[in-house]
């Protein structure tokens, strides 16, 4: 992992409440970078949030809304936030249940920010 | 699309891969080319082909690999502009398996048919029946082999 990718990731991951954070390549749902506690799946979390992205994404062209800059799905668990950046990768984030959701949405568009 | 096997134990795994992976062609076959079980094929001859060239594949790159004094890759994958090949090979009770899957990228991923594999991979080491490996094909039965293989693959 690229030392500006880690500093990126880390902002996130300082944020209390978050358990993993990880850039993924959204057209071929791929990891590109993680910073993630044990027993978080990176691979996993990145195929599957890449595949639903993608039809979030369609979803929304459908509706007439364009294009999502943030989606956020709460679980019992926990959650999961994303970002998509303009180069097409995704910026996702695992949290606990009661994150702060606003300072991970603030994060994660800082780092799509320094990607760019 | 139809999923049918030859050998049973692959067909509930592979229908499972398919579903989850939004795989649109797959073929489980043997590193000789004696196709196992196969998805979304229409013609005999377009299975035949793929396996031909599926195993051929693995067979260069294994030998790359060991001329390179390392061990055989564990997958190869191309991406197209509109369909995505994963190749990899497995290890079940009844020996070495050689997996071809071709996705559509509008409907799956490469990271999304990796995830997958890995249960396929578990699901076939699970189904498979230990004792009495399948009997490798005589030059003399070949033909027949092959057609009852196909007849059972396109349900003839």
């Amino acid at each position: 992992m690229t030392a500006a990718y880690g500093q990126a990731l880390d902002l996130v991951t300082r944020v209390r409440g978050v358990r993993g954070a990880m850039l993924v390549s959204a057209g071929d749902g791929l990891v590109v970078a993680e910073l993630s506690m044990e027993g978080i799946k990176g691979s996993a979390v990145a195929a599957l949030a890449a595949s639903l992205a993608s039809r979030v994404g369609r979803a929304m062209q459908a509706a007439g809304l364009g294009s999502s800059t943030f989606w956020h799905l709460q679980c019992a668990a926990g959650a999961l936030l994303v970002v998509p950046a303009a180069s097409g990768t995704l910026v996702v984030a695992v949290a606990e249940p009661d994150v702060n959701v606003g300072l991970v949405r603030l994060e994660l568009l800082r780092v799509t920010e320094a990607l760019a | 699309m139809t999923t049918r096997a030859v050998e049973g134990w692959t067909l509930e795994p592979l229908r499972r891969f398919v579903g989850e992976a939004a795989a649109r062609l797959v073929l489980l076959m043997t590193p000789a080319g004696q196709v196992l079980a196969q998805h979304g094929f229409a013609r005999a001859v377009d299975v035949m082909s793929a396996a031909a060239l599926g195993t051929a594949i693995v067979v260069s790159t294994t030998e790359i690999a060991r001329q390179l004094a390392q061990p055989p890759f564990a997958a190869l994958t191309h991406q197209g502009e509109r369909h995505g090949i994963f190749l990899s090979t497995l290890t079940t009770g009844q020996g070495r398996i050689v997996a071809l899957v071709v996705f559509d990228l509008d409907a799956s991923s490469i990271g999304l048919v990796q995830l997958f594999f890995e249960q396929l991979v578990t699901d076939l080491q699970a189904a498979s029946p230990a004792a009495a490996p399948r009997k490798d094909v005589l030059a003399a039965d070949f033909e027949r082999d092959l057609s009852d293989s196909l007849n059972l693959l396109f349900g003839r």
